[in-house]
């Protein structure tokens, strides 16, 4: 142990890399399918074994975008205890930040050809374009309000939710009632979102149509890039000493309180860097799928995200990307094979994982399960051999 | 001693009271604290010196964990003033601030951070940074490493270091909390109950653990155990119904009409 402390003190950011060695299998996925499924989409022939269709390739790109979003409540649920039912309010401005940029690129392509206006409001007779679309012709300052917006949105609301102490099933409640307040303003139309429709039709990516298997490919790369990044930067907050405070914030806020740290403010910094990741998720899901409306505001939505954290395991990160693949998985599988089942299949998987899973798929992994973290199959095998004993 | 607060107390006199203030490290004074219209704390005053091992018993309901509140800034008072240091005021000051003072508080039932280990508990009750930016910057230095090193041979934890704290008994959860407080270094440690459901052992190794502390630092320990309270051998404050009853070593205290009727009566 003090071997470990005095190896990290020297290379900090080396040491707990290699020490955590679920985040090192998933960089190495992460690098991997960054490199071969744009190359096997784009130099292999399409009737080769190992080409990769581009719907797949976009596919496990929107896999990627979930993942990251599950990543970020990740951090703040498993790791401080707030759980956000609302953090798909933060994927969805990150998302709709991007949606304003590539809209504004449509230009005069619209259906009406106006050169500044998108179609929806020159359907709405509108003018001139709302204070708030100004810049957003630009691709650099979408992306600083597709972190920034979610963010500050974050920010303005943890900090009234935490200074006023608000916390457990009540903050959780505020939550799912503010990205219900938000989904209902996205759908006015004089809200200058496109309502009901969202923002949709888009043409390109800064030049780049988004169509072609080339910019697809492109997102797919810069998915992997971003959720590597995020999970290095999440990893780096757990494994610092302010994550140990989260930690402790979750166990056991009073004392944290009075051991004289100010445990709102750690909430609003971890609040805010997960609400800014939530928000590059959205950003680099938009372009993927080609659409954004406020559909992405629902509740249910919201809740759906702390399901995949729970079947991928809570206080991981690395178990939060699994569980947003598998269930993502599950529900484009169901909803192809039998879409009325989707949701019972749903409730069923989130009951079993809470039932027989209480640490998730990556807790049921022997390999995972350290000292502390016991997992399903030694639990499993202990009771065995004490049967067999009483036997 | 008990006459010398009584003087205190009843003194009209400005002076007096200044003076009897620039002497404590705790000063509360005529606190009165209502929920719902039941008076938990009703015009309570009581002094306690720079390094005085203090005992405060009394019957359930007497107020004691409510004074504990008051003084460490979770509940603030109706009326009344409580000093630290004779000129802080600590009703206008929220937990975190009254904790960087130097005042440190150990919960009735044993609170330590569970999936932390020993060593990390201590870390982070270690003095010093408490921003969010120096604690996600921070590494440990030297001067940490031996301070931890010297409170986990103070608790008798030195063998538990890497042990998760979740997993030590409760005994040892009691001292590792003590532990965290001594981290902190701070000049007045309030202690709640610190013997409950510990073993006869555990109990005289707690007594002995307190006395030695409080020749650092100023100790006010809230203990229903009357064993323990004669081992801790110091100065007892009773409470009951939310004021002082009597105040005194613990044999004179024993012997007042008052507090044999209030804990025999019951």
């Amino acid at each position: 142990m003090t071997d470990y402390r005095q190896k990290y003190q020297m290379t900090p950011v080396i040491g707990w890399l290699l020490k955590d060695r679920g985040g090192m299998i998933l960089l190495g996925i992460l690098i991997a399918a960054a490199i071969l499924v744009p190359a096997s989409n784009l130099l292999l022939p399409e009737s080769s074994a190992f080409h990769v269709p581009t719907w797949m390739v976009s596919l496990l790109g929107k896999y990627l975008c979930y993942a990251l979003l599950a990543l970020s409540v990740d951090l703040i649920w498993g790791f401080c205890g707030i759980l956000s039912l609302g953090h798909g309010a933060f994927f969805a401005l990150g998302g709709y930040a991007m949606g304003m940029y590539l809209m504004r690129q449509i230009g005069d392509r619209g259906v009406y050809g106006d050169p500044i206006l998108p179609d929806f409001m020159v359907f709405l007779n509108w003018q001139e374009l709302p204070w708030y679309w100004h810049g957003f012709d630009m691709f650099w300052f979408a992306i600083v309000m597709a972190m920034f917006v979610p963010g500050l949105l974050a920010f303005v609301f943890g900090f009234l939710a935490f200074r006023s102490r608000v916390t457990g099933v009540y903050l959780s409640i505020i939550t799912q009632a503010m990205t219900y307040a938000l989904l209902l303003a996205f759908f006015r139309n004089d809200m200058g979102f496109g309502g009901n429709n969202g923002l949709t039709d888009f043409k390109d990516l800064l030049g780049y149509s988004l169509q072609s298997d080339g910019t697809r490919a492109g997102l797919f790369v810069a998915s992997c890039v971003f959720l590597g990044i995020c999970y290095t930067v999440a990893r780096g907050i757990t494994q610092s000493r302010l994550g140990k405070v989260l930690i402790a914030i979750r166990d056991a806020e009073s004392r944290v309180r009075f051991t004289g740290y100010r445990v709102e403010y750690y909430k609003l910094f971890v609040f805010t860097v997960s609400a800014v990741m939530a928000g590059i998720a959205g950003a680099l899901y938009v372009p993927q799928v080609g659409i954004i409306n406020p559909g992405e505001f629902a509740p249910a939505l919201s809740i759906e995200i702390v399901i995949w954290v729970a079947v991928g395991g809570r206080g991981t990160l690395y178990g939060a990307v699994l569980g947003a693949f598998i269930v993502n998985y599950a529900k484009t599988f169901f909803t192809g094979a039998m879409p009325d089942f989707w949701l019972f299949f749903l409730g069923g998987l989130f009951i079993a994982v809470t039932l027989f899973l209480p640490k998730g798929v990556i807790g049921a992994v022997p390999a995972f399960g350290s000292a502390d973290r016991q997992s399903l199959f030694t639990t499993w095998r202990k009771r065995r051999a004490n049967e067999g004993g009483k036997a | 001693m008990s006459e010398a607060a009584a003087i205190q107390k009843n003194a009209s006199d400005e002076e007096q009271v200044k003076s009897a203030q620039s002497e404590t490290i705790l000063y509360v004074d005529g606190v009165s604290v209502t929920f719902d219209g039941f008076r938990a704390l009703n015009n309570l005053s009581f002094y306690v010196e720079p390094g005085e091992l203090r005992a405060i018993i009394g019957p359930n309901g007497a107020g004691k964990t409510t004074m504990m509140d008051i003084i460490t800034g979770k509940t603030r008072p109706d009326t009344g003033d409580v000093l630290f240091k004779s000129e802080i005021d600590l009703t206008k000051l929220d937990e975190a601030e009254i904790a960087n003072l130097g005042i440190g508080r150990k919960f009735q039932k044993p609170t330590v951070f569970e999936s932390h280990t020993v060593f990390d508990n201590l870390l982070l009750a270690c003095s010093g940074g408490r921003g969010v930016f120096q604690a996600l910057f921070h590494r440990l230095s030297d001067a940490e490493k031996i301070k931890i090193e010297k409170t986990l041979v103070t608790i008798m934890l030195e063998d538990k270091r890497d042990e998760m704290a979740a997993n030590l008994s409760h005994g040892q959860k009691q001292w590792l909390e003590i532990g965290m407080l001594l981290m902190q270094e701070p000049e007045l440690l309030l202690v709640d109950e610190p013997v409950a459901g510990m073993t006869d052992s555990e109990t005289e190794e707690t007594a002995k653990l307190l006395r030695s502390i409080s020749k650092e630092y100023s100790v006010v320990v809230v203990e229903h155990d009357m064993e323990f309270v004669r081992d801790l051998d110091c100065k007892v404050t009773v409470l009951h119904e939310g004021s002082v009853l009597a105040e005194g070593r613990l044999d004179h205290v024993q012997k007042d009409p008052r507090v044999i009727e209030v804990y025999l009566g019951r």
